[in-house]
This record gives structure tokens, sequence and C-alpha cells, in this order.
């Protein structure tokens, strides 16, 4: 068994889009925890984001695709689930951070809600910024958004509305 | 001590089947929430609870393999062939949506219930248990937020949603103790170090409860009559309602997939 971090097979993989937040990547993202050549089978593991995330059956079917067009055998390709570590928003990578705030969608901020007591609201790390125009004067709009990593918030100074990654 | 198969079969059924049969109520009520937002959220709701369910049905489906049973039943089979007796849920999930206040405050108890459940559970000697939990728990704080702040605002709100919601306090409160009710096969887990006492998320559980309530001017029922069962199949008249319309099309089409 193989781990496989660099070269094309890497690239093929580490570069599939999320279905639902198309400007970052899978690897960008955190999603993508592991490639393995295991006795000539290539063996991708991923992580959902959510419990009930819809797109993760979506993201194996394009991983698959991504190695088919790119010249892997289909019989050959496998792709797992892993659900721990349970995925954290600081798995995401600073070029993720980057490109969802130029998409205009707020990025998460690190050291997520994840840890804590048993109850307890979760964590609130300091103001969440208006990618549009860089405000820290936002307010939310409702927890959940428009899919289960998202929250809606609205910047008070430039009007305009924005997606959250929400902390976990 | 390791549990035996059957009852960690059972106890993770019973987890799972909280979970889909609220993640089914609630998603009766998309497109009907009193506001947009509130509607997005319900479904988010929904979705992480059905995401819940079916990662322990697929765990049970395993189990069902390892322990040798001819064909394990999948997490479809689990979900959509079983008949009311099967089902293990706890009765408050399978309980009517009613208005607005009446779905917070059942969704509270479930939330108040599942965060120190999910929280203990992280620590299971079972591994996949614990990796569930694990996932699960985070979602569950965001859930407590957002039914425990709807509560107090409606609460303490105006007369009228006061008044809904000390009605839907009333009303549900009889079916909390169900969450709790522990038999052979949590004492059985408990042991072995896989399952969670229920005496111990009740403690948790009764705090939250407390806190909120008092912020929402909400009395919780002197009344001690409770309605238990369901963690051996005695339902509540709802349950049997829920299944036929969520069991239609699997089992009109056997085999389906989508």
């Amino acid at each position: 068994m193989v781990a496989v971090t660099a070269g094309p097979l890497w690239e093929v993989v580490s570069s599939v889009p999320d279905p639902e937040l198309p400007p970052v990547t899978i690897a960008d993202l955190g999603i993508l925890r592991s490639i393995h050549e295991v006795d000539g089978d290539i063996v991708v593991t991923i992580t959902p984001t959510y419990s009930g995330c819809p797109a993760v059956e979506y993201i194996e079917s394009q991983i698959v695709v991504a190695l088919v067009e790119a010249g892997w055998d289909r019989d050959r390709i496998r792709v797992e689930r892993a659900l721990s570590p349970a995925w954290s928003t600081d798995w995401i990578t600073a070029a993720g951070r980057e490109k969802l705030a130029t998409s205009g969608i707020s990025p998460p901020r690190t050291s997520s809600a994840g840890e804590g007591s048993a109850v307890g609201t979760p964590v609130r790390l300091g103001p969440i910024v208006c990618p549009l125009c860089g405000s820290s004067n936002t307010s939310e709009v409702s927890r959940f958004g428009s899919t289960a990593c998202k929250a809606l918030f609205r910047c008070d100074d430039c009007a305009e509305p924005f997606d959250h990654v929400k902390e976990i | 001590m390791v549990g035996s198969p059957q009852a960690l079969l059972s106890y993770v059924l019973r987890l799972a089947d909280d979970n889909l049969i609220l993640g089914q109520r609630l998603g009766d009520l998309v497109s009907r929430m009193p506001e947009l937002e509130e509607d997005i959220a319900i479904a988010n709701l929904a979705l992480d609870h059905v995401g819940q369910a079916r990662n322990l049905y697929q765990y049970g489906s395993e189990l069902e393999a390892a322990a040798g049973v001819e064909s394990p039943r999948t997490e479809d089979d689990f979900a959509m062939l079983r008949t009311e007796r099967e089902f293990l849920n706890a009765v408050l999930v399978e309980q009517p949506n009613g208005d607005f206040a009446n779905t917070m405050v059942r969704q509270f108890f479930v939330d108040a219930y599942q965060l120190p459940l999910y929280d203990l559970l992280s620590a299971s000697a079972d591994e996949r248990l614990a990796a569930i939990a694990a996932k699960a728990v985070k979602e569950s704080r965001y859930h407590l937020e957002h039914s425990s702040g709807w509560v107090v605002t409606l609460g303490d709100g105006t007369p009228e949603s006061h008044d809904r919601t000390q009605t839907a306090v009333d009303s549900l409160w009889q079916f909390t103790a169900d969450l709790f009710a522990a038999d052979e096969i949590e004492d059985e887990l408990v042991a072995a170090g896989i399952g969670v006492d229920p005496a111990t998320v009740r403690a948790t559980f009764d705090g939250t409860v407390a806190d909120v309530m008092a912020a929402a001017n909400i009395t919780i029922p002197g009344d001690p009559y409770q309605r238990i069962g369901g963690r051996t199949g005695f339902h509540t008249e709802h349950l049997g309602h829920i299944l036929p319309e969520m069991q239609l099309l699997y089992r009109s089409h056997p085999g389906v997939t989508w």
C-alpha cells in the first residue's frame, strides 16, 4: 500500500471541484483525505462535511469520472468514505479560503466550534467579514443557508447578502 | 466485556429510528414554514437527521453481515420494510408537527437529549459508533442553538406565542421520559463501554431544559404521567400513519433505488 501525495494521480483527483462550492476543489476543502495504491488498485478516501451532505455520492462519481477520463481503469478505482476523524472547517486550506472569499463566500474562521463542552452554543469567533466590501458590520439572517455547510449573512454597510461557511 | 451483536444492532436501530422518524416529520414541513429562512433551516435539520440515520442503518447492515445473517438488510430495508412494532424510536419524535411552537418545542427536547448523548457516545468503545457520534455532535450544537433560541423567543414573546409554547410543552412533556427509557440492552452496552448511560444524559437534559424554560417564562408540567414504550416497539397511534406514506414507494416498487 503506497500513499500518493503528488504526481498525475494526485493532480487529477485533487482538482475535482466541490459541486456546491464550485470555485474550490475537494482538496481545498479537506474532503479528500488520502489516495493509496493497493495492489494496483487506486483507493481514494473522502470524508463528508455533514452526515446528510447530499453531495457526497456525486463527488464520489466525479472522482471516478475524472480518473477514467484521465485514462485509469474503472474497475481498479475504489472510493471509500471515512467518518473519523470528523471533518472540520479548520481543514480548509489557505488557498481554499482565498478562493471562497474571492467568490463572494465568507470563509469559516479557524479553530472550530467542534471543541468545547457537551452543552453550549457553537463558538463565535470574532466578526464575520463581508467578502464583498470588507466591512465587519454584518449580521446573521439565517443560521442555515443554501447548503448544510453555510449560513446566510447580510452586510450592514453595503447591504449585500452573502453566504458564510459555518465553523464546525 | 463485549456487547452481544443482537444488543448492539438494537441499540443502533434505536438511535437511527429517532433520526429517521424526526427527519420524516421535519421533511413534511418544507415549504410550509412561516418564513423563508425557517423553511431552509427546517430542511437542513431534516437533512442532518436523515444523514445520521443513514450512517447508523449502514452500520446496522454491516453488523448483520458480520453476524452471519444470510441476506443482511440494507439501509433501505431497515427504513422501508419494517413494521410499526419493529421501529424502536422514542415516541416523542413521532408526535405530529402541530403549530410552529409545537414543532420547535419537540425539536428542542430532542436536541437537548441528542447533544449530550452524542458527546458521550463519541467516546464509545465501539469505534464506528464513536465516529458517527463525533460527526453528529457538531450538527446537534447548531440544532440546539436554533431550537432553544426559538423556544425563548416564542415563550418570552407575545401572549399568543407564550400560550402556544406553554401548550406545546404541556402536551409534549409526557413523551420525554421515553428518550431515557433503559432496559437490558442499554445495561449490557453501558457495561461494555459501548452505550451511554441514559441517566447521565438525563442529568444534562434536565439542566438544559430548566435553563431554557426559565428564560422562556415557561413552566414544566407537574403531572408525572409519562408515556413510554417506543424503545421496545410500543408506539402512539401516530407512527402507524407516518409509515405507509414514507414506505409507499419502496413497497410498491420492490428493490427500487434512487
